[in-house]
């Protein structure tokens, strides 16, 4: 009794998923939004061309080397940065664990042995990545036992019509002003664990 | 008699030249002004350094059509096994000198004076006078339809003898739409032909030079339906976007071409630049005048209000030579400004677009000319 009450039910219409043609007479007749178009694009050009002339820039891409974008992320991973020890030697164990764990194979280290160090006697003689290679996965710094190698966020910048100078050496990677890194404290907190201070 | 001989090898330099020199600067222009319509800075690293310096000639990157044609010429020439290897070898020629003989029917200037222009040699040339056109021919325009109809033949000699099919389909592409295209070409030049009474280019600049009610009595003011449909029809004569079926990229890998390689693909290459060119040529001359400014003839200007600036012999030629390459790049440069804009056709509308909207068009706009024609003929 009571589903007879119930208002009926309308019923089931498949709905049918074809485009309505949603143009009109104008934008059939397709001159007219032709010259809208051309006035668009046109526009563009005039106006990127009053820039240039105007001194100003009308792109939105940057000539590479001579210039690059300033918006890279605070976290970006760029260029690598070899962490020293308050003396300046490298904080690197020669360990090998980067180069290990690099998908790209493009770090090379030779290990070298310092008697006078009794902490750390193994040290990088060489320590050297190949930029035409890198991924800037950051693996190399997620397997260091040593936080002796990190990732700024500039970026290499190496462009180069030879592959061979695309390589950084030790002292490149060393060249690094700590306390630019607010990520990370320098030198490391006593007591080893780093990570845990803000 | 030698006099004459100086004066036309001078022309047919200046034209090779001036279509050569455009040929080379449009493939720049095309890719910067593509550039800084999409908001990027375009080709800009080629550069000539002058020897035994270090000094590195940039320009804008203007070089880059150099090095496109080095790259070109210095290419492997690698030559399939084509179906028929002569028309193969002679498919690119075939499509690139009619091209240039379209430019001979055009006039460049209006009447030289060599003795004027040049005194020295003013005892020699005596008062000769010259049109600045390489062919006076009657039936100019006729010449420019009969060339432009050879570079079909070019075209589908291209893909057939390729033995590929994608060249095979391109080359009845370009066929089908060059031929569907010749005829509203010729269509809509039919009402110009009818008000002006004739087929003979340099006439037609010459009765525009005149006005009409204050206006130039430019062609784009008496029949501005017919310029556009006949700038739409010589762009699909073309084969460019949006009408380049014959060589869509990602249909047919590079259409009737597809097979050709080096400088034989250079000269494709460059017939169509240079005839992006040669449609503007004919778009200034047909439509907007021609090598004249508003109001000036071959004596200098006749303004409204009865103002008559007389100019110099030399001041003329140099004017009209100008103003006819800065109209003809303006109109080269919106050709590329079209070709960046809009999207390619599918192939049933780049017919369905000729037969179907522009063949009626020009019909209807052939149609009320010669009833106004008929009802102001005395």
């Amino acid at each position: 009794m009571s589903a007879a009450r119930r208002p009926a039910r309308a019923p089931y219409v498949r709905k049918a998923y074809w485009n309505e043609p949603a143009m009109g007479f104008w934008e059939r007749a397709y001159l007219f939004e032709i010259l809208r178009g051309l006035a668009i694009t046109g526009g563009v050009f005039l106006r990127n061309m009053g820039k240039w002339v105007t001194g100003r820039k009308g792109a939105l891409t940057t000539y590479y080397p001579e210039e690059t974008r300033r918006d890279y992320a605070r976290n970006n991973r760029g260029k690598h940065v070899l962490t020293q020890r308050p003396d300046g030697r490298p904080q690197c164990v020669a360990c090998n664990m980067c180069a290990t764990v690099c998908p790209a194979k493009v770090i090379e280290i030779e290990a070298g042995f310092d008697p006078a160090d009794a902490e750390h006697p193994k040290y990088p003689v060489r320590f050297e990545i190949d930029y035409s290679r890198c991924v800037f996965c950051g693996l190399c710094v997620e397997a260091c036992p040593e936080d002796a190698i990190r990732m700024d966020k500039t970026v290499p910048d190496l462009p180069s019509p030879d592959r061979l100078q695309m390589w950084l050496g030790k002292e490149e990677l060393l060249a690094w002003k700590p306390e630019r890194d607010v990520a990370k404290p320098y030198p490391p907190a006593p007591g080893g664990h780093e990570g845990t201070t803000p | 008699m030698t006099q004459d001989l100086v004066v036309y090898a001078v022309y047919i330099g200046y034209a090779i030249g001036v279509l050569m020199t455009f040929g080379l600067i449009l493939t720049w222009v095309e890719r910067k002004q593509a550039a800084v319509m999409s908001d990027r800075i375009g080709a800009n690293r080629a550069y000539l350094r002058i020897p035994f310096t270090q000094v590195k000639l940039v320009w804008w990157g203007l070089f880059h059509g150099m090095a496109d044609g080095i790259k070109m010429l210095l290419k492997e020439d690698y030559k399939p096994k084509p179906y028929d290897w002569y028309a193969y070898m002679v498919a690119p020629w075939v499509v690139f000198t009619p091209v240039l003989l379209v430019f001979a029917v055009i006039p460049f200037g209006g009447m030289l004076h060599p003795g004027q222009l040049v005194p020295a040699l003013a005892g020699w040339f005596g008062d000769r006078a010259y049109p600045m056109q390489i062919a006076q021919l009657d039936a100019g325009l006729l010449i420019v339809f009969a060339f432009g109809g050879v570079s079909v033949i070019g075209a589908m000699l291209a893909g057939w003898s390729s033995s590929n099919k994608f060249s095979l389909l391109g080359a009845l592409r370009a066929g089908s739409q060059m031929i569907s295209y010749e005829l509203v070409l010729a269509l809509t030049l039919l009402g110009l032909v009818l008000i002006y009474g004739t087929v003979d280019l340099d006439d037609i600049v010459r009765q525009q030079s005149g006005r009409i009610a204050g206006l130039p009595a430019w062609g784009i003011f008496l029949q501005p339906f017919a310029a556009t449909l006949f700038l739409a029809a010589a762009i699909a004569e073309n084969k460019r976007i949006p009408f380049d079926l014959p060589e869509a990229e990602s249909e047919l890998i590079s259409g009737y071409f597809t097979e050709y390689s080096a400088m034989k693909m250079g000269l494709f290459m460059f017939a169509e630049f240079i005839e992006i060119a040669i449609i503007a040529a004919l778009f200034t001359t047909l439509f907007l005048g021609g090598y004249n400014l508003p109001y000036m003839h071959d004596g200098g200007f006749s303004l409204p209000f009865g103002v008559e600036i007389a100019m110099s012999h030399t001041a003329v030629v140099i004017t009209q030579v100008l103003v006819f390459l800065g109209k003809v790049f303006l109109l080269c440069s919106f050709q590329i400004l079209i070709r960046w804009s809009l999207p390619r056709f599918r192939y049933d509308q780049v017919l369905k677009f000729a037969w179907k909207f522009m063949f009626p068009l020009a019909l209807a706009n052939l149609i009320v000319t010669v009833l106004v024609v008929w009802a102001m003929t005395p």
